[in-house]
């Protein structure tokens, strides 16, 4: 068996007294589709920034491609090829679309913290931004400071930020949060191209987001997990039925 | 045993009027997140104003209509200059108080010009409470005393006893949720500065006498200022009140206390160089206590932001 | 010196042809700094010309922190100061040619921000602006007490001309002087203007920006501002060398927290949005102070009540203002405003210069020695206790005041006018 993308061993995390993530194991194996549902205020998001560094857990142990990374700050997990995007959009504001783009790809490019390098001479770079202006759908925007970006095309931008440097785990946190309908159906398409042979963890409350990319789906609930299957398997699961699913599936259907 | 007794009594006058400026400095900066660079400034128009109205009709009047004025101007320039400035962010706030600073001296030397001021206490403090050991103890500077603790008390009895301490405390720790409570935010912001400026006005009219009344006084006090409560941690009143006890007694101690180098080095077992004017180190051996009072609490803030950003009581970084 | 369109936020370094039209204002620029001493030829011009060839160099690497990495700093002068006084003591060893003096203030500036720059850009904001306050009381301070690298008081003097000559040159002259502060400024400028264009420098900016996302793309938040903030450190070295070349003394003003507060107010009013702007602020300054200062005891008061505003009204600088009308520009529309930006410019000027007056009479009365009446303004004299001077001035004042109040919708009716697209080009 092949080592998974993330593991995670009997993570917990408490803020105080208040303990959000209770003992999570979960496995990631490379390539797949994982999604992370649960009701509000599960610990989804504490899960995420556990795993890419933001906060540093209390306990257990989380690998990167066998590798600890637990504790470690959020540069260097990106470093060994990790990306994420945020649920309320993080960009850089006063820089153009393409140099949001630009920035991403700095690092994997191995132009680190050059100032011997002049970015305007690095043709291979600029090529590699276009294009995933272009991937995106952000080609005629390119010199639009990000800041005056529509809601939605800063929410691709934001996809675009997080695929660019070509990390082998992308994690999205709500990437259709605040969407459209058909907004959604392209962020969606957009999605599942760019991560095209990559691992990929998402959490998402669109259920039907969740069903028609995810290969695995594990469920979180008041910090634990309570099912990690397949879509079919998890939605026959009474256990999830019970604590969530039921009402959010109708809600779908 | 005297000189001890004496510094502790000064260090305490010293301390406590700097904690009525930090005082009102950290309940702005935790309200509003601006560190007001000119609250010193409004400290000088204390005493400017104070002097000018004692001139005419006595001091203590002016102890209370100076502070009542400097709370005034202090709320019109929250109202019509920093909210203006408040959607640009913080650094251009932080921008707009230092060119206030800049803007209050200067009118300072406009108005009454570039020397000292005669403001005198009132003659009925000036007459010594009581002597020990030959060194007479000031009525003024017990007065001082009693003035900044009234003010301690008043100030921890609003926070704790009333609604709207209540919502000043929430927003000590909280800024981002009193917003959600439906209180009217913005004017407890221009209420709060408001307050803080009198209270560096009311420090401005019991110092302008003890410390004088020039247009370098708040210059001389402003950075000493920021050191106590960025020291103390920033939305802490205990805080604040301790690191100015700290900071008014170092500086005290500092001063009084002709501790030479050139003793500690000679204790160590170094040798003073027989021809010290060509010595690199020629100023190590010159150099006092007293000399580098001074620079003392800025070695104490860089020390304390470098290793603990949070101040010593403080519970949230800056 | 040159309105450049070297904004960071167009970036056309793709395009074709684009590398000759980057290069194009520096080679106005160059061909300017050549030729500014043949124009003005007096003693006095070239002195303030050296003034501010070496404000625009500090302005610069100011903004660098300010504008490029988002540190507000109160202790920059530091830098400068150290790096002066580092040279002065180079150049009195009489080793060094003065040409490469420089190098060595910046170095020193380097090691300092080095030191210091380990533990204070862990944090921008607050935390940040607070250590640069500190460091900054701290050295100043020192450098009093520290008499054998500072001299004290009295500061260090020092005499370039007893420098090795350098290609026969001395630099006894002015000109040779400003040849010298010149060179340096345009290579200093060049290079600042470069390193934004390096990774480094555009994730400053990506710092700048927003911290937290520069993180989850592989930077160090900290590495990132230590970097721009030890170049700052470099740069503000080079021009307390020149100071060291120019003035050849240097004292604690030098790098005291005043002189802090002046790089501040320049690079503000020009503008921190644009690479352009501290030298827009530098040169505006240094004529600002250079002839107030001859004028009026008051300019210190005038320079203050002129930066509030700015931050009150135009937080983008002069550069910020002149960059709002881009889009009317590209409208072809910009006619539109001229009218209205005339009126509202000639009644405003009215207004500033006669409540100026106004100020000017009134610190007379207040100031003057007693029996003194008179005044000269505007080579006028004024009788400072008969009432139709104070009703003029504040009379006119006012009017202006209401006058403007009346044209302010005009302006707005053309501002909007302007900014709208031409029809045909509905682009947003």
């Amino acid at each position: 068996m092949s080592i998974p993308a993330v593991e995670l061993t009997g993570v917990h995390k408490s803020f105080g007294k208040a303990k959000i993530i209770c003992g999570v194991d979960l496995s990631v194996a490379p390539g797949e589709r994982h999604a992370i549902i649960g009701p509000n205020g599960a610990g989804k998001s504490t899960l995420f920034n556990l795993i890419t560094g933001r906060f540093a857990p209390t306990q257990g142990t989380i690998r990167l491609h066998g590798e600890e990374i637990q504790g470690r700050p959020p540069y260097e997990i990106n470093r060994r090829g990790l990306s994420r995007s945020f649920q309320i959009t993080n960009i850089f504001p006063q820089l153009s679309v393409f140099e949001n783009v630009r920035c991403a790809l700095l690092w994997p490019m191995g132009l680190r913290y050059s100032f011997w390098h002049l970015v305007s001479g690095q043709s291979e770079l600029n090529a590699r931004a276009d294009d995933i202006l272009e991937r995106i759908n952000l080609a005629g925007r390119r010199n639009v400071p990000a800041g005056l970006l529509a809601y939605a095309e800063q929410r691709a931008l934001e996809i675009g930020i997080t695929i660019a440097g070509g990390a082998e785990v992308i994690m999205l946190d709500e990437p259709t949060a605040g969407m459209s309908h058909s907004e959604t159906d392209a962020i969606v398409a957009l999605i599942r191209q760019v991560t095209e042979g990559k691992t990929l963890i998402m959490v998402e409350h669109d259920m039907g987001v969740v069903f028609n990319l995810a290969d695995r789906i594990s469920v979180l609930v008041y910090g634990q997990i309570v099912a990690s299957d397949t879509p079919e398997a998890v939605r026959a699961n009474a256990k999830v039925q019970e604590a969530y699913l039921g009402a959010a599936l109708e809600a779908a259907e | 045993m005297e000189l001890i007794a004496i510094t502790l009594f000064d260090g305490l006058v010293m301390g406590l009027l700097l904690f009525m400026l930090s005082s009102g400095l950290t309940l702005i900066f935790s309200m509003m997140g601006v560190l007001n660079f000119a609250h010193a400034s409004f400290y000088m128009l204390g005493a400017y104003f104070g002097f000018q109205i004692s001139q005419s009709i006595g001091f203590w009047p002016a102890l209370v209509i100076a502070p009542i004025i400097v709370g005034i101007a202090g709320a019109l320039v929250e109202r019509y200059g920093l909210r203006r400035v408040h959607k640009y962010g913080h650094v251009p706030e932080l921008i707009f108080t230092f060119g206030l600073a800049l803007v209050i001296e200067e009118f300072v030397n406009f108005v009454w010009g570039r020397d000292q001021k005669p403001f005198q206490e009132p003659d009925s403090l000036h007459f010594a409470l009581f002597h020990l050991h030959g060194y007479a103890f000031p009525a003024y500077k017990v007065f001082m005393i009693f003035v900044a603790v009234g003010i301690f008390l008043v100030l921890l009895t609003i926070l704790t006893r009333t609604r709207i301490g209540l919502v000043i405390q929430a927003a000590l720790s909280h800024p981002e949720t009193v917003q959600n409570l439906g209180h009217n935010v913005p004017l407890v912001f221009m209420g709060v500065f408001g307050v803080g400026t009198a209270l560096a006005g009311l420090a401005g009219v019991i110092a302008g006498p003890a410390l004088g009344t020039f247009p370098g006084m708040a210059f001389l006090l402003g950075s000493i200022v920021f050191v106590t409560i960025v020291v103390g941690g920033l939305g802490s009143l205990w805080g604040a009140l301790i690191a100015s006890l700290l900071i008014g007694w170092l500086q005290t101690f500092a001063a009084s206390y002709n501790l030479r180098f050139a003793d500690i080095l000679t204790a160590l077992g170094f040798t003073r160089p027989l021809r010290i004017a060509d010595s690199v180190f020629r100023d190590l051996w010159t150099l006092t206590l007293p000399q580098i009072g001074p620079i003392l609490p800025y070695f104490v803030m860089v020390l304390v932001l470098a290793i603990r950003p949070q101040g010593l009581f403080g519970k949230r970084e800056l | 010196m040159t309105i450049a369109p070297t904004s960071d936020r167009q970036p056309q370094d793709t395009l074709t042809g684009s590398q000759w039209r980057a290069a194009l204002p520096w080679l106005i620029a160059f061909a300017l700094l050549l030729a500014l001493p043949f124009v003005f030829r007096s003693s006095s011009a070239i002195t303030v010309m050296n003034q501010m060839a070496i404000t625009v160099i500090f302005a610069l690497s100011y903004n660098m922190l300010l504008g490029q990495g988002g540190m507000l700093s109160f202790g920059h002068a530091v830098y400068m100061g150290l790096g002066g006084f580092f040279a002065v003591h180079v150049m009195n060893t009489l080793l060094v040619p003065l040409p490469l003096l420089p190098l060595f203030g910046g170095l020193f500036g380097l090691i300092f921000a080095i030191i210091v720059g380990a533990f204070s850009t862990r944090r921008a904001g607050t935390v940040f602006a607070m250590i640069s306050l500190g460091v900054g009381e701290l050295v100043a301070a020192s450098s009093i007490i520290i008499v054998s690298f500072f001299g004290g008081e009295a500061g260090v003097k020092g005499d370039r001309t007893e420098a090795p000559a350098f290609l026969g040159i001395n630099f006894a002259s002015q000109t040779q002087v400003y040849y010298l502060i010149a060179a340096w400024m345009f290579l200093s400028a060049l290079a600042m203007y470069l390193f934004t264009r390096t990774p480094a420098g555009r994730m400053a900016n990506a710092v700048r920006d927003n911290e937290e996302r520069a993180e989850f793309l592989g930077y160090s938040q900290r590495t990132v501002r230590f970097m721009s903030f030890c170049a700052a450190g470099f740069f503000a070295g080079i021009a307390g060398a020149l100071i060291a070349i120019n003035f050849e003394i240097l004292t604690e003003e030098n790098l005291n927290l005043t002189s802090s507060g002046v790089i501040l107010l320049v690079t503000f009013l020009g503008g921190v949005g644009f690479f352009i702007g501290p030298i827009v602020g530098a040169v505006a300054f240094t004529l600002l102070q250079s002839v107030l200062s001859l004028q009026t005891d008051l300019w210190q008061l005038y320079v203050g009540l002129l930066f509030l505003l700015a931050v009150m009204f135009f937080p983008g600088g002069l550069t910020g203002v002149l960059a709002m009308h881009g889009p009317a520009w590209r409208h072809g529309k910009l006619g539109l405003l001229t009218v209205p930006y005339l009126k509202l410019t000639a009644v405003v000027v009215t207004g500033i210069l006669a409540a100026a007056c106004f100020l000017e009479i009134l610190f007379h009365v207040r100031h003057a020695s007693v029996g003194e009446n008179t005044m000269r303004l505007f080579k006028l004299t004024i009788d400072t206790h008969a009432v139709w001077p104070w009703l003029a001035t504040g009379g006119v004042a006012l009017i202006c005041l209401a006058l403007a109040n009346r044209l302010a919708p005009d302006v707005k009716a053309a501002w909007d006018a302007a900014n709208l697209p031409a029809k045909g080009s509905a682009r947003r």
